[in-house]
């Protein structure tokens, strides 16, 4: 790029995306409404003019934007809300401030996640246009990862500043999604299978059929995340989720879903909003996230107990991606490969009860917790593992019909 | 109608040079530039927040998916099959929003008129009385909408008290439950959009001449037949921009359907919206679904105001 990219810009994306257009002199009228990026109105117009170009806009426009690491010494974070070591009583990150005191680079952390579509919706247009979102390192479950890097929305990682990649656990190192993992890497993983509430279900559960017992009508959740809940219903089908089936076997667990919707057995689909059913009492079992439960028996009394299913739960990872446009990647891989080190992973999986992905995180946490080594929803067995199924990767065809088709047997 | 009194009054306060006839005058007027320029502002915040949007809204509902395409690529056509795909699907969706919003409006139009009509005939005079139930009244409404909700869900809950006074009465079976039921949804509506039933028709009634009801009463008319021969006539410009108020946002709303409804019998059609947006990212179904819900709710507003319309509205 040009010296004139080197001059300090705004902070505020928004102008500052409008300067690196008229920069670029490609400012034609419908780049700088949607320039004008938080007017929702002018985000939406930019939705729908740029449907047309898809991700490849993105791509011509990534390899334009300056690094500008070395003398802005900042970084932005996109996450999910509860995704991070927190000290309650100091208010702070303490592995946010470690990284600051050792690198000098202060971390803007936001909780600005709360779902991967909702997510996508809103910053979807900004980057198919290659505008800065004003975030460097967005965080993202691995199918909706999938989806913003095919279509050109992330920068390619450098692996020589992230040594601590070596730490990444094997199983995680190739992904269908991300081959290589060029573009990204995993934050934390965790399972979807089921949990009951052992006070009121003595008898407990042991297999997704088992929700559907008579005595649970009308109290239970699944979740509103396609993968998850479908996964499950076709791994109790016996169907192998992570290759090999198309349409029949899909319609074939809408079939039951659609059914125990119907006769009422299932009383909500919901997204992370069914831990207040569980809290409440409205729900007694039900289809989970492994983390939340951990989670809520910590605040609870111990009051729930997670399952894999006999047929399989689902491993879904959450991953760490640079925004395309982002002038701030170097930093960006600076502080992944901070939460790389085994012992600040350690530090982080204590607070958040999600599986870590780094190797030595299990033993570097003894020196924190070590209750916490043999909890094996934050460093699964070899046999846990293995019953857990990873979801296959889905053509924008299919993705379409599929959520299509699960929505409308959720009735939405 | 002005009288010839008052008529010739104002023609004093022109001045003694002009003695056009007030025809003249209106005639003038019309000519005029002023009153033109005068709504130029209005009209572009018409134009950029309100026609712009739409066209943007009805070119996106007829865009088409090439075949082959990525998720959210659309490309622009003129695919009114949308519409139909959309129809076909969620017409039932459409029928439940606007009887959800019917049954909503009128069970809000019940509570908040007697409690419009305490506040402004029955305590009138008594200003610090009055000012403590407004602001009981309206207090609630300072908090967040989705929070609001949510605390129905815990009042409502199985365990809750109500759910648990219902079962020992009878009046629910043991296993029965309010939350993920229509009722509960109709009930997050009527009280979320209470408010703007309630305050129109305060303010219509806090300008109520009592002496007309003494007057009735003097007429030997009873209470109740003053209240439906006097008070309520009176009253219905603020009953008639309550019940709009009231009608069209509970009609496209989400937010209870979607806290308080199941997934078999309660969705709204801002739900359906919502989920084709977001979750099946298919922009073209959700924006023909938007034109359609505008659409529909301006016909029914129209023959509303036909059939039952004032000139006054507040």
């Amino acid at each position: 790029m040009s010296n004139q990219n080197q001059r300090e810009l705004p902070r505020d994306p928004a102008v500052r995306a409008l300067i690196q257009q008229a920069q670029r002199m490609q400012l034609s009228r419908r780049r700088l409404l949607a320039g004008a990026g938080g007017l929702g109105l002018a985000a939406f117009l930019a939705a729908c003019g740029t449907g047309g170009t898809g991700g490849n806009a993105g791509n011509s426009t990534a390899a334009a934007v300056a690094d500008m690491s070395e003398s802005d010494k900042n970084v932005f974070w996109a996450n999910w809300t509860l995704y991070l070591d927190y000290d309650d009583e100091a208010k702070n990150y303490p592995t946010l401030d470690e990284f600051a005191k050792r690198t000098g680079i202060k971390t803007h952390y936001a909780e600005d996640i709360d779902g991967n579509d909702s997510y996508y919706g809103k910053v979807q247009a900004q980057l198919a246009a290659g505008q800065d979102i004003g975030q460097d390192i967005i965080t993202l479950t691995d199918w909706m990862a999938g989806r913003v890097i095919r279509q050109g929305f992330t920068q390619e990682l450098d692996h020589a500043n992230i040594p601590n990649i070596k730490n990444l656990l094997t199983g995680l190192q190739d992904v269908d999604f991300d081959p290589g993992r060029k573009n990204s890497l995993t934050w934390q993983s965790g399972y979807a299978g089921i949990a009951y509430n052992k006070a009121k279900y003595p008898k407990g559960l042991r297999t997704v059929s088992d929700l559907w017992n008579p005595d649970l009508k009308g109290r239970i959740t699944v979740l509103d995340e396609m993968r998850d809940t479908m996964g499950l219903l076709m791994l109790d089908n016996g169907v192998d989720i992570s290759s090999g089936w198309g349409d029949t076997e899909f319609a074939a667990a809408t079939d039951v879903l659609s059914k125990q919707i119907a006769n009422g057995q299932i009383r909500q689909v919901k997204g992370n909003s069914y831990k207040e059913d569980f809290i409440s009492g409205d729900a007694i079992a039900g289809i989970v996230w492994s983390g939340d439960i951990t989670q809520m028996n910590f605040e609870n009394d111990d009051q729930w107990e997670f399952v894999l299913p006999d047929a399989g739960g689902t491993l879904w990872s959450d991953n760490l991606m640079v925004a395309v446009a982002s002038p701030r990647k170097s930093n960006a891989e600076k502080l992944m490969d901070y939460y790389y080190e085994p012992e600040v992973a350690a530090q982080v999986a204590a607070y958040v009860n999600f599986i870590s992905p780094v190797q030595g995180a299990k033993e570097a946490m003894e020196k924190i917790d070590p209750e916490l080594m043999n909890n094996p929803l934050i460093f699964p067995s070899e046999s846990d593992l293995a019953k857990a199924h990873v979801f296959r990767s889905l053509s924008a065809e299919e993705e379409t019909n599929f959520n299509s088709q699960f929505q409308t047997s959720i009735g939405a | 109608m002005t009288s010839t009194v008052e008529r010739s009054r104002r023609r004093k306060n022109r001045g003694p040079q002009d003695l056009r006839s007030e025809e003249e005058l209106v005639a003038e007027r019309r000519k005029g530039r002023v009153g033109l320029y005068l709504i130029i502002p209005g009209m572009a915040v018409l134009a950029l927040f309100f026609a712009a949007p739409v066209m943007v809204l009805l070119g996106m509902s007829l865009y088409a998916r090439p075949p082959g395409a990525e998720i959210g690529e659309f490309v622009p056509a003129l695919e009114f099959g949308n519409y139909a795909t959309v129809v076909g699907a969620y017409w039932e969706v459409f029928l439940r929003s606007f009887l959800f919003a019917l049954i909503a409006t009128v069970a809000a139009l019940l509570i908040g008129y007697p409690m419009a009509y305490l506040v402004a005939v029955r305590l009138r005079g008594r200003q610090l009385m009055q000012g403590i139930l407004l602001v009981l009244l309206i207090a609630p409404f300072f908090s967040s909408f989705i929070l609001r909700t949510q605390a129905w869900k815990q009042i409502l809950s199985d365990e809750g008290p109500v759910v648990t006074v219902l079962r020992a009465i009878a009046i629910l079976p043991a296993d029965g439950h309010l939350t993920a039921t229509a009722f509960a949804v109709v009930c997050g509506l009527t009280y979320n959009f209470l408010p703007f039933m309630m305050l129109p028709i305060y303010a219509n009634l806090d300008r109520l001449d009592t002496n007309l009801l003494e007057a009735s009463g003097d007429l030997y008319a009873s209470p109740l037949t003053t209240f439906f021969k006097v008070t309520l006539p009176l009253s219905m410009p603020g009953v008639f921009a309550g019940t709009l108020l009231t009608f069209i946002p509970a009609a496209g709303d989400y937010v209870n359907a979607a806290l308080l409804g199941n997934n078999r019998d309660t969705a709204m059609i801002g739900q359906i919206i919502d989920s084709r947006f977001f979750k099946v990212v298919d922009y073209p179904g959700a924006s023909a679904l938007s034109f359609i819900l505008m659409v529909l709710i301006l016909a029914l507003v129209m023959i509303y105001i036909k059939r039952f319309g004032t000139k006054e509205l507040f």
